[in-house]
C-alpha cells in the first residue's frame, strides 16, 4: 500500500496543469487517488510538451522515411546515412518559454538541451543553428531579450566548442509576448554505432551520470504547456541553469564510455527530467523500471521524491549498462570529474515503481504513462481566404533603389552580424560557408564530403495561407542547401504555435502540417526528428504560426560548392525560374508601402524540384560558383546580398514590359535562384534550361562598384553595406531609436 | 618535432590545433591535466583554446595553478618552447610565463570574426617562415582577450621587441578599428624574455586550409616544427 503525503485537491490537478477529465482518465487507470509524487509524474509525462496529445494525430501525416533514413521521430534525434559509414545525427527543439522569462539561461540551456539530444545518440556535435524571433523593435523588452538571447546561445556553444553555423532573426509585434528560441545541433556518428533509448535485458543496472539534480527546472515542461499571462515572471524559478562546462566534461565522458562497449541503453535528461528519461527507457524497452531515489546525486539536502523526480536540473543521463562493466564505466566518469550512480535496475513487472529509502512513493504501469496519455483531436478552423494581390495595383510609394536601401537596412533584412560575431563560427576548423550565406557549410572530417544546413520559415506566409505557408518553409529549406550545391536529405521540425485550444489556431497548426508533408514528399525529404511548441501566446494573442524547418543535405566533394558573392566583373547574371511579380505578403508590400496583405506565393513544388535539380547539377559539375535563392525582399534584395558579399556591382538594364518594375525587383515568388557565370558559359546554361523547360532569362551583368536598377540612379555597394549593417548595432547601443 | 597539446576539463581547440601540428610534420601527444609530467622528449608544449574549469573564476586561473604546469614551468626555465593561444595565452598570463592580463573585450562580447595581424619580428622560433612585416589573416574567438598591463611593463616589452603579432587591417595599419578588443598597443601576442614562451589570442591553428578561411596560420606550425627539426 502507497502512503498517501498530501490529499489531491481540485487546486493542487489545475496547478498541475491536468484538466480535470485527464486526471479522471489517471485515477481510472492506477485505481486509486495518485500520490503527491504520482501526480508529478503523470502532469510531466502527459504535457503537451512531452506527450504531443494535440499534435500526435497530425504528426502522423508526415513522411519520415527514406532509404537514407537510419532513424526516424521518436528517439532522441534523427539519424540519416551520409555513406562510407557515417552518419548525421540531428535535431531542433525550442526553448521558447524558458528564454522569454529568463533569457540568457533560457537560450542556453535550449542549446545545451539540443546538444544532449545528439550526443546521446553516439555523435559528436559538429554545428549548431538557431532560428530566433522577438517582438517588434519598439517594443520595450525586445532589446534586452534580445541580447540576452543571443549572448546565452553564445555562452553555451563556444564553451562546449561546438561552432554556430546558422541560424534566423527576425521581428514581429506578435512575438512582443512570446519570443523565439529554436535550437539545432548536428552531429557525426558512425552508421553502425548508433545509440537508442531502448532498454533491454532484466536486473540490469541503471546508471545516473554528469551533474548533481537540484530544485531548478521544476514544472518547466509543465510552464511550457501553458499560455502566459500577466504573471509569468513569476515563472522565473521554474527557468533551469545550464553549466557548458559540466556538457563539455558529459560528452567526452559519453562517448569515452560508449566506446567502452558498457552501454545498453541511454537517455539524456531533459524535459521532466529523471521521470521522462526512466518511463521513456522502460516503456521503448518493454520493461519495468525501479529507481532508488536516495542513491541520486543531490546538489540540496533534503529534496524530496517529487522535487527530484520533476527537478530539469541540466547536464544529466540515465544508462543501462550491461552487468559487470559498472567499475570500469564509473572510472570513466570519475577522470571527467562527473557523478555517477547506481540509482535503480531494469525488471519485468511493466511498473515504473518509485522508492526513497525502501518507502515506495510511485508505482505506476510503465506503458500506459505513455502509450495511454490523452490524445486530442482538437476542433480546428481553417484561416480566412486571403485575395491575391495584383502586380498593376500596387503603386510604387518611393523609387525602387530608395526602397531596395531601406529593405536592406529593415529589422528584418539587415546584416545580423552583431549577432554571429557573438557564436564562435569557426572552431573544428570545417567551416567553409559561415553565417551569412543560404545555408552553412560544414566539411565532414578531412572531407571531401560536407554538410550544407539551415533553418527556414517564413512566418507571415504562413498566418496568411498555413498550408502554403508550410510548404514555403520546406521548399525555402531544400532551396537554400540547393544554392550552395547540397544534396537535401531531410529535416527536423519545431512546430511554435499558439493555443491548440483555440480552434483558429489549431487550424494553422493542421495547415502547416499539411504543407510540410506535401513539400516533404514532392521533394523527397522526409522528417526525421521534431519538436512542438504550442501555447505560444499572452493574454489571448497568439504568436505567427511558426513550423520552423531545419535542413540538412550532403556535398558529395565540398570543394564543388557556391556562394552568393559575386566573384568577377563581367559575370552575366541568369534568373533561373518564373518571375511573375507576386507582391502578396512580401516585405516590399509590408515595410514599403505598408500593407501587410494578401495571399502569400504559391508554391509549384514540381518546379520547385525541376529548377533546383538544375541549379544543383550547375555547382556539382563546377560550371557555377555564385549562386544565391531569392526569396524575401525579391530579385533587388537577392542582387544588393550578392554584390555587398563580393563588393562588385551589377547593371540590371530593364525590367519585362509586361510587369511593373517594382513587382518584378521585389515579387517574393518562389524557386527562383540568381546565379552568375561567365558571359562564354551563359548560352550553354540557357540552352540546357530551355531545353529542360526551366525558366531562366539574363537578367544583366556584374560589374563597377554600384548596383544600377533599371530606370534607377546607381547605388554604390559602399552605401548599400552602410545601410545593411548599420541597423542592428545601432539598435542594440541605444544610438538610434528603435522604430525603423 | 615532439609537441605535447595539454588538455584541461573545458579545452575544446586541443583537437584543431593538433590537426595543425601534424599537418606541419609535427608529432603530436596529449597530456591530460592530471598528470605531473610532459613526455619524455617533448620539444614543444602547447596550451590550447577552450573554456578551461569552465573559465569560472578568471580565465586560466585554475588551469594555472595545475600539477601539469609545474612541469610546462620547469620545460619553459630549461628553455624549451611554450605556445599557449587564446585560454593558452590566458593561462600563461595567470601563470606568470608571461606579463600582463587579459581583460573582457572593450564591447564586453564574445567576438568571433576573421583579423588581420601584423607579425612583428620573424627571427623567433615561431615565426620565421613569415616574411618581415607580413599582414596575415587569422580568426578570433574571445570574450576576454583585452591585453594590458602596466606601463612599466609595456614599455619593457616594447623595449626589447617582445610584441608578437599586432592587430591591424588588411593593408597593415594598427588602427583603433582593426583593435576590437581594445588591446593596449593592439597587441595580439607577446613572447617571454628568452623568446621561448608565445602567448597569443587569435588562432593560427584555424587557418590552415584554403577552403576553411585560408592558410595564413600554417607559418607559425611550420616554423616550430622546422626549428626544433
Amino acid at each position: 500500500m502507497i502512503r498517501n503525503d498530501a490529499p489531491i485537491t481540485p487546486e493542487l490537478v489545475r496547478e498541475h496543469g491536468l484538466k480535470e477529465d485527464e486526471y479522471e482518465r489517471f485515477k481510472a487507470l492506477i485505481g486509486r487517488e495518485p500520490t503527491l509524487t504520482e501526480l508529478g509524474i503523470v502532469s510531466a509525462m502527459w504535457n503537451e510538451h512531452c506527450s504531443y496529445k494535440s499534435s500526435r494525430i497530425h504528426l502522423r501525416t508526415l513522411p519520415t522515411k527514406a532509404p537514407w533514413v537510419i532513424q526516424g521521430p521518436g528517439e532522441n534525434a534523427g539519424v540519416i546515412d551520409i555513406g562510407d559509414g557515417q552518419a548525421v545525427v540531428f535535431k531542433m527543439e525550442s526553448h521558447n518559454h524558458p528564454s522569454f522569462i529568463e533569457p540568457y539561461q533560457g537560450a542556453a540551456t535550449g542549446v545545451g538541451g539540443i546538444l544532449r539530444d545528439v550526443f546521446t545518440m553516439g555523435a559528436r556535435p559538429i554545428a549548431a543553428l538557431n532560428f530566433l524571433r522577438f517582438g517588434a523593435p519598439d517594443h520595450p523588452r525586445t532589446r534586452h531579450l534580445l541580447a540576452g538571447v543571443v549572448a546565452g546561445i553564445g555562452g553555451y556553444g563556444n564553451s562546449f566548442g561546438v561552432p554556430t553555423v546558422g541560424g534566423s532573426v527576425g521581428f514581429h509585434e506578435r512575438y512582443n509576448g512570446n519570443i523565439l528560441v529554436n535550437a539545432m545541433a548536428v552531429g557525426l556518428a558512425k552508421a553502425d554505432e548508433i545509440f537508442y533509448a531502448k532498454a533491454t535485458g532484466v536486473g540490469n543496472p541503471i546508471v545516473y551520470l554528469g551533474s548533481k539534480t537540484g530544485r531548478d527546472g521544476i514544472h518547466g515542461a509543465t510552464m511550457a504547456s501553458a499560455e502566459f499571462d500577466d504573471t509569468s515572471e513569476e515563472k522565473r524559478p521554474t527557468v533551469q541553469v545550464g553549466d557548458p562546462f559540466a556538457e563539455k566534461l558529459l560528452l567526452e565522458a559519453c562517448l569515452e564510455l560508449m566506446k567502452s562497449g558498457a552501454v545498453i541503453a541511454i537517455q539524456d535528461m531533459g524535459a521532466a527530467g529523471l521521470t521522462c528519461s526512466a518511463v521513456e527507457m522502460g516503456a521503448k524497452g518493454d520493461l519495468g523500471i525501479e529507481l532508488w531515489l536516495e542513491k541520486v546525486p543531490c546538489r540540496e539536502e533534503g529534496m524530496t521524491p517529487y522535487e527530484m523526480m520533476l527537478s530539469e536540473s541540466q547536464e544529466r543521463m540515465l544508462m543501462v549498462l550491461r552487468p559487470g562493466l559498472e567499475a570500469e564505466a564509473e572510472a570513466i566518469f570519475r577522470k571527467w570529474g562527473l557523478d555517477f550512480a547506481i540509482i535503480g535496475k531494469t525488471t519485468d513487472t511493466l511498473r515504473f515503481v518509485v522508492k526513497h529509502h525502501g518507502e515506495i512513493v510511485a508505482d505506476l504501469p510503465i506503458k500506459e504513462l505513455g502509450d495511454e496519455a490523452p490524445v486530442y483531436d482538437r476542433p480546428h478552423i481553417s484561416n480566412v481566404f486571403r485575395q491575391a494581390i495584383a502586380p498593376e495595383t500596387v503603386a510604387a510609394p518611393v523609387s525602387n533603389v530608395e526602397a531596395l536601401k531601406r529593405l536592406v537596412g529593415s529589422p528584418d533584412l539587415c546584416s545580423k552580424r552583431w549577432v554571429w560575431e557573438q557564436y564562435d563560427h569557426l572552431i573544428l576548423g570545417n567551416t567553409v560557408q559561415a553565417p551569412g550565406g543560404d545555408a552553412a557549410i560544414v566539411r565532414v572530417e578531412d572531407g571531401p564530403k560536407g554538410l550544407a544546413l539551415t533553418t527556414d520559415v517564413t512566418p507571415r506566409y504562413c498566418e496568411a495561407d498555413p498550408v502554403e505557408g508550410g510548404k514555403q518553409a520546406v521548399a525555402e529549406a531544400w532551396r537554400n542547401i540547393t544554392a550552395v550545391g547540397g544534396k537535401p536529405l531531410a529535416v527536423t521540425d519545431n512546430l511554435n504555435f499558439a493555443s491548440p485550444e483555440r480552434p483558429e489556431a489549431m487550424g494553422q497548426l493542421v495547415g502547416c502540417i499539411r504543407g510540410i508533408g506535401e513539400a516533404c514528399r514532392a521533394l523527397d525529404f522526409p522528417v526525421v526528428s521534431g519538436n512542438v511548441s504550442l501555447y505560444n501566446e499572452t493574454n489571448g494573442q497568439g504568436i505567427l504560426p511558426t513550423p520552423t524547418i531545419g535542413g540538412v543535405g550532403v556535398l558529395d566533394d565540398v570543394r564543388k560548392h557556391a556562394t552568393l558573392a559575386f566573384k568577377r566583373e563581367g559575370d552575366v547574371l541568369i534568373v533561373i525560374g518564373e518571375t511573375k511579380g507576386w507582391l502578396g505578403q512580401s516585405l516590399y508590400l509590408r515595410d514599403i508601402c505598408g500593407r501587410e496583405e494578401g495571399a502569400p506565393p504559391p508554391v509549384d513544388l514540381a518546379a520547385e524540384k525541376r529548377n533546383g535539380d538544375f541549379v544543383r547539377h550547375l555547382i556539382s559539375s563546377g560550371l557555377v560558383d555564385t549562386v544565391h535563392d531569392c526569396s524575401d525582399g525579391g530579385l533587388a534584395v537577392t542582387l544588393a546580398e550578392m554584390a555587398m558579399a563580393g563588393g562588385i556591382g551589377a547593371l540590371v538594364p530593364e525590367c519585362p514590359v509586361d510587369l511593373p518594375c517594382n513587382a518584378f525587383l521585389f515579387g517574393e515568388d518562389q524557386g527562383r535562384y540568381v546565379i552568375a557565370v561567365d558571359g562564354d558559359s551563359a548560352p550553354d546554361i540557357l540552352y540546357s534550361a530551355a531545353s529542360k523547360g526551366i525558366p531562366a532569362v539574363i537578367l544583366g551583368m556584374t560589374g563597377a562598384d554600384s548596383l544600377t536598377l533599371p530606370g534607377e540612379e546607381p547605388i554604390s555597394v559602399a552605401e548599400l553595406r552602410t545601410a545593411h549593417e548599420r541597423w542592428l548595432p545601432a539598435y542594440m547601443s541605444g544610438e538610434i531609436a528603435p522604430t525603423p | 618535432m615532439k609537441a605535447a597539446v595539454v588538455v584541461f576539463p573545458g579545452s575544446n581547440r586541443d583537437g584543431d590545433v593538433a590537426r595543425a601540428l601534424r599537418l606541419a610534420g609535427g608529432e603530436v601527444a596529449t597530456v591530460w591535466h592530471a598528470e605531473d609530467e610532459l613526455p619524455k622528449g617533448t620539444d614543444l608544449v602547447v596550451l590550447p583554446g577552450g573554456f578551461s574549469y569552465g573559465d569560472y573564476l578568471r580565465c586560466g586561473a585554475i588551469a594555472a595553478r595545475t600539477m601539469i604546469m609545474d612541469a610546462v614551468r620547469a620545460h619553459a626555465a630549461r628553455g624549451g618552447l611554450v605556445l599557449g593561444i587564446c585560454n593558452g595565452f590566458q593561462i600563461l598570463c595567470e601563470s606568470g610565463l608571461l606579463p600582463g592580463v587579459l581583460m573582457r573585450n572593450a564591447n564586453l562580447r564574445f567576438i568571433c570574426h576573421w583579423q588581420h595581424l601584423k607579425v612583428e619580428r620573424t627571427d623567433t622560433a615561431f615565426t620565421r617562415r613569415y616574411a618581415p612585416g607580413q599582414v596575415i589573416k587569422v580568426c578570433v574567438a574571445h570574450g576576454e582577450g583585452n591585453y594590458f598591463a602596466d606601463e612599466a611593463t609595456i614599455g619593457r616589452l616594447e623595449g626589447e621587441g617582445r610584441i608578437a603579432f599586432r592587430y591591424c587591417d588588411e593593408a597593415g595599419n594598427v588602427t583603433a578599428d582593426a583593435n576590437r578588443n581594445g588591446s593596449l598597443n593592439a597587441i595580439a601576442g607577446v613572447y617571454s624574455e628568452k623568446f621561448n614562451v608565445l602567448g597569443l589570442m587569435p588562432h593560427p591553428e584555424n587557418l590552415i586550409d584554403d577552403l576553411a578561411g585560408g592558410t595564413d596560420g600554417r607559418g607559425l606550425f611550420e616554423s616550430l616544427v622546422a626549428r626544433a627539426a
